[in-house]
């Protein structure tokens, strides 16, 4: 079984066991009641995300570093599952906030950040289909992907800095220790899938891009015709 | 340090032969300001309210078109292939070119801020050299980071898209600063938080200033 697949069947059950503690062995949320236990799937989205584009921020380091193609490979893979995990993330906002807020979306530092983030690596994802040859393309998109890593420290502690509506960042301290156990248990599950996928999908790209600097560069075009009038 | 003048008096010497397509853009801000006065209506207060925010709303929109420029001339016949290989430091290149986009950027800025002053009946309550140092500062956030996403989309197709739909989102923590300093130094700032919002200003143009630099080194590398 290769590694990524072990870790998806893996992240697949202790994320199965991590809801399950969170949905059937934890009281209700004091004050949200059971729209609470969102919170179970909610951050373990946020950390996944921020995981994601964490990789793809080291790995763009590696890309310029090295110059080696099998970089880029790993930092395709990781802005596109943190895209998803971001939109997947901003989904589960909505549906959390329209109970406990009373609106599906609001101007709040964290969730305008949040969305500020995903459009600035969607940016990098339509960039790099735009840029055809191999490693100019790599360049580009880790000199891209460093720049938009600032959104995310900014994201972070954007509940910090301005006042905002959303709760400060969760964390396994934050929260009762009868919640911690689900919480940490279904953030490891989420990581885990995550880390399989990106090696999934990065296996995919990897065979790509190795095709693509394999195949033999086009013949020159030839000169333009000379046609002079007169 | 020479190469990085050099680099610089280019730039604004062939802004200044081609001096129309910076009074067009200042013209553009000024349109932005006046339609974002026919959107608001007849409400004074509130556009001097959010005057800060229809200012560098209508800077940041003018900056993407001139800095769509900024690498024009260099990937026109391989002109920045030349530069290099005279060879000029590709960061005494990338910080000339920042300077000077700043130098062009502060002047539009410096321009849509007076037109602004007068559109909107706006009255400083805080002080002249902040709010200059803020315009500055607040320039200085586009000005790198804009400098690079030129030159990474320079070559690209779609340039004049890719540009904003890279920069804006990169440029949005300093944006807020200056548009919140300006807020204050204008509506007047009874909590004191000029100083802690012109640090983060200062601040993200720290980091930008620095990195942006690091890696068009590495960009014109390839």
């Amino acid at each position: 079984m290769k590694w990524d697949h072990a870790l998806l069947l893996s992240g697949a059950v202790i994320m199965a066991v991590g809801h399950c503690m969170g949905l059937f062995a934890t009281p209700p949320e004091a004050y949200m009641g059971e729209t609470g236990r969102i919170l179970y799937l909610h951050a373990p989205t946020a950390w996944a995300a921020m995981l994601a584009y964490l990789l793809a921020f080291l790995a763009a380091i590696g890309a310029l570093w090295t110059g080696r193609l099998a970089w880029d490979a790993t930092v395709e893979s990781s802005i596109e599952l943190g895209v998803l995990l971001s939109v997947m993330l901003l989904f589960q906002g909505s549906i959390w906030a329209k109970p406990t807020w009373g609106i599906w979306w609001t101007w709040d530092a964290r969730l305008t950040s949040t969305a500020i983030m995903l459009v600035a690596f969607i940016g990098v994802l339509v960039l790099r289909s735009v840029v055809h040859q191999p490693a100019r393309r790599m360049v580009v998109t880790a000199v891209a992907t460093i720049a938009s890593f600032v959104n995310v420290p900014v994201v972070y502690f954007s509940v910090k800095w301005w006042s905002s509506i959303h709760q400060l960042p969760s964390d396994t301290g934050s929260v009762d220790t009868i919640m911690a156990l689900p919480l940490a248990v279904s953030a490891f599950g989420t990581a885990f899938l995550t880390v399989g996928f990106i090696g999934s999908r990065r296996r995919l790209a990897w065979k790509r891009l190795s095709r693509e600097d394999a195949a033999p560069d086009l013949p020159e075009l030839p000169p333009p015709l000379d046609l002079e009038v007169g | 340090m020479m190469q990085f003048v050099w680099v610089l008096h280019k730039d604004l010497f062939v802004e200044w032969r081609a001096r129309s397509r910076i009074v067009g853009l200042a013209t553009y801000a000024l349109v932005m300001l006046l339609i974002f006065a026919f959107a608001v209506g007849t409400d004074t207060t509130a556009l001097q309210q959010h005057a800060g925010a229809y200012l560098w709303l209508a800077v940041l929109s003018a900056s993407t078109l001139l800095l769509v420029q900024s690498f024009q001339q260099e990937t026109e016949a391989g002109a920045l292939d030349g530069l290099l290989l005279l060879p000029v430091n590709p960061v005494a290149l990338f910080y000339g070119k920042a300077v000077a986009n700043l130098v062009l950027l502060t002047l539009l800025a410096a321009v849509a801020l007076g037109s602004s002053f007068f559109l909107y009946d706006l009255h400083l309550r805080g002080s002249l050299v902040l709010l200059c140092l803020n315009v500055v500062l607040g320039t200085a956030g586009l000005a790198a980071p804009g400098t690079l996403y030129a030159a990474l989309t320079a070559r690209a197709p779609a340039q004049q898209l890719l540009l904003p739909l890279l920069l804006l989102p990169l440029v949005v923590p300093p944006v807020l600063a200056v548009v919140k300093v300006t807020d204050l130094l204008l509506v007047g700032d009874p909590m004191n938080q000029l100083s802690s919002w012109l640090a983060v200003l200062a601040s993200f143009d720290l980091v930008y200033w620095s990195l942006t630099g690091v890696l068009f080194a590495r960009l014109v590398e390839e």
